[in-house]
């Protein structure tokens, strides 16, 4: 911690601190306890939406990967464009395309009115997961079959001379080592992905950047909402940062240190 | 000149003796990598005991003909036949008929790679349990205590719980040849076992194969190690240009090579 603490950085830290004091006196914050739960509620739809989408992206991410890393033609083909047609499209118009086009065209149909799933799928959240979850596993898709093809031949060649099933092949060597690869990677493109959520407040779904619009259009403040706001984005940034450095550091390691 | 042949071994069956149970045969095996033949109609019989030595320059086809045995490689003509039973090809030449049968026939024939080719993303104790524990369904317990067992053979008990990318490279492969062993093979294929080690790793590789040569078990082994073959082997086969082109009980082959290319063969590797 001494030898942390050099004169340089201390002189950075006061400057920072005294930054963070003028914030807080010389801005106007009073707005804060009236919209703080309203804060609250979207920082957690963030939350949820950023962890669904890509826990179920990385899903589909996987099967997409395998089918382009190995698959026969009639599967990878397919993959390869959906994966193409993904990254080579903004996700604001998947967004709506997926909202107003496909969310416009259910209520034509009548037993999907009268059905117990129409509650759910006349909200705009529902179109807000599926984007977010496409996107992401367009784009990791495209990394997964990198992940499967960078694992050594030897390591699955190894396993079929030992009469291991095909299925017990890909689920115990090939996909874990396939991951242990992307890890990396993968923690870089969650940030990415939580980047693209305030996309989804455009079709109505209220999380953390749509409450601060809330702010700044009935109290006319700009400034405070979007530095809470930044600020809000970093804090969940670091702690995608540090979950993924965690799961890095606890897997074995792969070459000799040194 | 150190001659041990036979010393300590009693195990030396004559390839001819067909008494002794067969354990491998392979007829008539032909091998294309596109235009490029690679095997042209290879014939080897290995029965219960035999340790055979496969010899011969790069290029000349050993390690595909290995790899065909246990269908890593597809054969593109010929037949193999393990322990009496014919590995069932597809009639197009696409690889074995039936995946059951081949991933049984797998499961007899121990497999030791050039590159070691252990799980990098488990510890050697679990590299060794894992197709007893998943495949062959034996209890983790009995798996472990088996598994201990081989690595304490080889030298290798207090490196149970490492990663491969902790282990020298002998280390790795004698880790590697108690995976093989840990599924209880019926032979085992050696591919260049020594050839991606340090000069200095390639005898403790060397003395694992060596005792196991001298228990009796059935072997092939592909090598470059010619001092090596001449001590282990029951039976040498040169291979050249794709074909057996001469074999037989390795004093014969390296103190009397007959054909022209054996001779050049054992006067470029010294």
């Amino acid at each position: 911690m001494r030898g942390w603490l050099q004169p340089h950085r201390i002189v950075l830290i006061l400057i920072g601190l005294a930054l963070v004091w003028l914030c807080v006196t010389q801005m106007r914050w009073d707005w804060l306890p009236k919209y703080a739960p309203m804060m609250a509620e979207g920082l957690w739809r963030t939350i949820w939406l950023l962890v669904l989408s890509s826990i179920f992206g990385m899903a589909l991410a996987i099967p997409l990967g395998l089918a382009q890393a190995a698959g026969p033609w009639f599967l990878a083909t397919p993959a390869r464009i959906f994966c193409t047609v993904i990254r080579g499209t903004p996700l604001l118009l998947q967004i709506w395309l997926l909202y107003y086009g496909l969310g416009s065209l259910f209520p034509q149909f009548p037993w999907i009115r009268e059905s117990d799933l129409w509650p759910i799928l006349r909200q705009a959240w529902p179109y807000a997961l599926l984007a977010l979850t496409l996107s992401f596993a367009g784009y990791e898709g495209e990394v997964m079959r990198g992940a499967f093809r960078s694992v050594p031949r030897g390591q699955l060649e190894a396993a079929r001379a030992m009469g291991m099933p095909r299925h017990l092949i890909l689920w115990r060597i090939w996909l874990p080592q396939a991951l242990r690869a992307v890890l990396p990677t993968l923690g870089g493109e969650t940030v990415l992905q939580m980047k693209a959520t305030p996309l989804v407040a455009t079709i109505t779904v209220v999380e953390i950047y749509a409450v601060a619009s809330r702010v700044r259009q009935d109290t006319f403040i700009i400034y405070e909402p979007l530095l809470l706001l930044a600020l809000a984005y970093l804090a969940l940034a670091g702690l995608i940062v540090l979950a993924f450095r965690w799961f890095e550091n606890r897997g074995p390691v792969r070459h000799r240190p040194g | 000149m150190n001659n041990k042949v036979g010393a300590g071994l009693g195990v030396t069956v004559p390839l001819t003796d067909k008494s002794a149970t067969e354990a491998i045969r392979v007829e008539g095996l032909r091998k294309s990598f596109g235009p490029h033949e690679v095997l042209k109609g290879v014939d080897l019989t290995a029965h219960e005991g035999d340790v055979i030595a496969v010899i011969g320059g790069s290029g000349s086809g050993k390690s595909t003909m290995l790899r065909c045995i246990n269908f890593l490689e597809t054969p593109s003509a010929g037949r193999i036949v393990i322990a009496g039973e014919e590995v069932r090809q597809r009639p197009d030449g696409g690889g074995p008929a039936d995946r059951r049968q081949i991933e049984r026939i797998r499961r007899s024939l121990g497999m030791v790679f050039q590159s070691f080719n252990l799980w990098t993303h488990k510890t050697v104790l679990d590299n060794l349990i894992e197709v007893p524990v998943h495949v062959l369904g034996v209890s983790r317990a009995e798996a472990t205590d088996r598994a201990r067992s081989l690595l304490a053979r080889v030298g290798l008990a207090e490196k149970a719980d490492s990663y491969p990318a902790f282990l020298s490279g002998g280390q790795q492969q004698r880790a590697a040849i108690a995976r093989a062993l840990c599924i209880e093979p019926r032979a085992m294929l050696f591919d260049e076992p020594t050839s991606a080690l340090d000069p200095e790793l390639v005898g403790e590789v060397l003395a694992v194969i060596r005792g196991l040569a001298a228990e009796g078990r059935t072997m092939i082994l592909v090598t470059h190690e010619m001092k090596f073959a001449r001590e282990v082997a029951s039976h040498v086969i040169f291979l050249a240009n794709g074909q057996v082109e001469e074999q037989g009980p390795p004093d014969q082959v390296f103190g009397a090579p007959q054909s022209p290319r054996l001779q050049q063969f054992l006067r470029s590797v010294g």
